[in-house]
């Protein structure tokens, strides 16, 4: 008989690998649904997609099918190999960002102990993707697009990690689950019954990370790689077919992570009041998809209102405006770390 | 400064520009062609920028890829189906194309319209202006990248539309104008049904200005872009709006006489001294405010009476020269008709607003940014239908 061991190191990792896996797709076609779909149609006085399933729900999957069934289609001048590359690239960035994000108190595929600084730092390998995607697609429009999106990825970086600065000194730790644990375990001025969601104590740096994220994820206001009136389609303009679902996927899938990672560091995660022990594991998952959803709602309903910045003026907020104000957040935090304690 | 010295220094900026090139890092500039597939065009307008990384160096307005030959084909037609053809001049202000041309014809026939038709056609030039330039109220948000807009525009925009086609039953080309008068009178219940239209109308301008003129970022992304002094825009022969933002209060709806209505309403021309990409979304959006208000006053005043003069039934138009030119949603549209006491117009040259207003880009564009030149080509706000004719 075949005994099968869950435990033994490669099952588990089979396992966890095959979960990721099949969550990149899941939170992309929940994001997209809901919002690009739903929401932004709603905003804008229309219905959206009805026909495909009930109010439209399979809409994206059809969408999907559709790609999949595309020509696969290569520009004349393009870099063959670099050109089908790229999107994989983009996607690989969104795969590593799901490992260090924990859905309950023993739901994560790896808890390192630098968690935030390796989510962070793994999502700006798509940098590369799109670098690669511009540079070999031999189109002026998406040569434009990538060096934008390089030129905006790397002033948003800093911000972005210094807004995590505050959250970290606060919680003593780097890695994910201490920070939901500790946000657990807070208190507010001795009332502990809803632990200490670093929203409050943190809330210039939550600011931060919405803005930040947003740039991060080339979206309105800062979609400038991919502006549609300027550029076409930036990077992507010469992708058709499963390449640019890979593109969308990594894009939406993004999106989810990098919701994913604000709920935990500034909603407190998984963690629900009152619910402990193995219970949690049962319930995080659905705790820490409704914060992601509320993080998300924040992420796109700015995304379909607000007009676009400039590139320059993209550069001006960066290092004019956020990154001194999450210095001087990042210090307000140690003072008071000091004089609270 | 005077148009002299502007010229001076955007060529002395143009010299620069040219000069960084293979200095330092041995760069090369980029050819763009911007169309004549593009999203920022509307159309299939062509324009080719050369980059300095992102800045333009120079740019040139390539057009006729829509040209149709109405010119010519005016001659082949009678009178009354040249309406036809150029209701899809400035295909958004369907009926404001008409009017010069049925004014000019009756210039030179010597008819006038009755009271009635002449405050319909006026009613219905108006309507033309609200449609035509809701959509680019919305439509400039869309350029700067706010998707949402739009959307309005499009669904405000439809109910004057729809007040059009229950008139004269087309949505887009109603063809009403006739020689001495208009096609046919309004149908029952029209009237107060338009004035509710002029409320949203209203409604919809306050919604623009708070949802995008407000908006912080887009006034970053206009103000100052674009900046035409007013002797330049003279001298390339600006009109309409764009004219009216850099500070030239010239309105031919208030300058010329004309058999129309706007001589009894009162009504304000809005002028705007910046002169940049704001100023020309501010006055547009002023003005579509002020034609609400124009048709309001129109209905409540509507005289009774005959809407056709006596015209005989083939209509011949004695030989002689007219010209004839409104302030059309957007700017000034001319006709100039000749006729040799034919049934069709022996020669007419149209003057089309568009084709000027794009005139200025090599001008306006030198030293912008990529983003910049579709500010600047969304807040000119050209039809490409009104450029090739």
């Amino acid at each position: 008989m075949l005994a099968l061991d869950l435990t033994a190191y490669w099952a588990v990792t089979v396992l966890k690998v095959a979960v990721v896996l099949a969550l990149i797709p899941a939170g992309a076609l929940i994001l997209g649904y809901v919002f690009l779909l739903k929401m932004m149609s709603f905003m804008q006085s229309r219905l959206g997609p009805m026909e495909a399933g009930p109010g439209g729900v399979l809409q994206l999957v059809a969408d999907g099918v559709k790609f999949l069934q595309k020509e696969d289609i290569f520009p004349d001048r393009a870099d063959r190999r670099v050109f089908a590359l790229a999107p994989v690239v983009v996607l690989m960035s969104t795969f590593l960002l799901y490992l260090v994000i924990p859905a309950g108190p023993r739901l994560v595929v790896q808890d390192l102990d630098t968690g935030v600084i390796f989510a962070l730092a793994v999502s700006s390998i798509s940098v590369i993707g799109v670098l690669m995607a511009g540079w070999a697609s031999a189109n002026k429009y998406a040569l434009i697009g990538a060096l934008r999106a390089a030129g905006q990825l790397i002033a948003y970086e800093l911000p972005l990690v210094l807004a995590v600065v505050g959250v970290a000194m606060q919680a003593g730790t780097f890695s994910l689950q201490g920070i939901v644990k500790a946000q657990a375990n807070g208190e507010i001025f001795g009332f502990g019954a809803i632990g200490n969601p670093f929203l409050f104590t943190q809330f210039i740096g939550f600011i931060l990370f919405i803005v930040s994220a947003q740039a991060e994820l080339s979206q309105t206001p800062f979609d400038m790689p991919v502006a549609e009136s300027e550029l076409v389609a930036g990077f992507m303009t010469e992708y058709t077919g499963f390449r640019f679902l890979f593109f969308f996927m990594g894009e939406f899938g993004t999106a989810f992570a990098l919701a994913a990672i604000g709920a935990t560091l500034f909603l407190g995660g998984w963690y629900l009041p009152g619910v402990h022990g193995g219970l949690a594991d049962v319930v995080g998952p659905l705790v820490l998809g409704a914060k992601i959803m509320l993080v998300a709602f924040l992420i796109f309903w700015v995304r379909f209102s607000y007009p676009r910045l400039r590139e320059d003026q993209l550069q001006a907020l960066a290092w004019k405006f956020l990154i001194p104000l999450s210095l001087v957040n990042i210090l307000a935090t140690g003072v008071l770390k000091v004089v609270v304690k | 400064m005077t148009t002299t010295e502007w010229k001076q220094a955007a060529y002395v900026a143009g010299q620069a520009a040219d000069a960084r090139i293979n200095v330092e890092l041995e760069t090369e500039g980029m050819t763009l062609n911007l169309g004549p597939q593009h999203p920022a065009t509307h159309g299939t307008l062509r324009i080719v920028v050369r980059l300095d990384g992102e800045q333009v160096m120079w740019a040139e307005p390539v057009c006729g890829y829509m040209h149709r030959g109405y010119e010519k084909l005016t001659e082949v037609r009678t009178y009354p189906q040249v309406t036809t053809l150029i209701n899809r001049i400035d295909w958004l202000g369907h009926f404001a194309n008409e009017v010069p041309f049925i004014l000019a014809a009756e210039n030179l026939m010597g008819v006038e319209a009755p009271p009635r038709a002449q405050w319909l056609r006026t009613i219905f030039f108006e309507m033309a202006r609200i449609a035509n330039i809701s959509l680019f109220l919305g439509d400039m948000g869309v350029q700067l990248g706010a998707i949402t807009p739009v959307f309005y525009a499009f669904r405000d925009r439809e109910y004057v539309l729809n007040l059009m086609e229950a008139v004269t039953g087309g949505r887009f080309h109603p063809n009403f104008d006739r020689i001495g008068g208009i096609k046919e009178d309004l149908p029952k219940g029209w009237i107060d049904e338009a004035k509710g239209v002029m409320k949203r109308v209203r409604h919809f301008c306050d919604e623009m200005e708070d949802l995008l003129m407000g908006n912080e970022i887009f006034q970053q992304r206009t103000r100052g872009v674009g900046v035409i002094p007013a002797a330049v825009a003279t001298e390339y022969g600006l009109s309409g709006a764009n004219a009216r933002a850099s500070g030239i209060d010239w309105d031919l709806r208030r300058d010329e006489d004309y058999p129309l209505a706007w001589k009894d309403v009162d009504f304000k021309v809005w002028t705007h001294p910046d002169g940049d990409s704001f100023a020309r979304y501010w006055v547009r959006l002023q003005e579509t405010r002020e034609a609400a208000s124009i048709i309001e006053q129109l209905l409540d005043g509507l005289p009774s009476g005959a809407i056709q003069a006596k015209v005989p039934r083939i209509i011949k138009v004695p030989a002689g020269e007219a010209w004839v030119h409104t302030e059309n949603p957007l700017g000034e549209m001319g006709y100039y008709v000749v006729s040799k006491g034919g049934l069709g117009p022996f020669r007419c040259k149209i003057r089309t607003p568009s084709f000027n207003n794009i005139s200025i880009l090599p001008w306006l564009l030198r030293g912008v940014f990529v983003p910049d030149v579709i500010t600047i080509l969304a807040s000119l706000y050209f039809i490409l239908g009104d450029i090739d004719r």
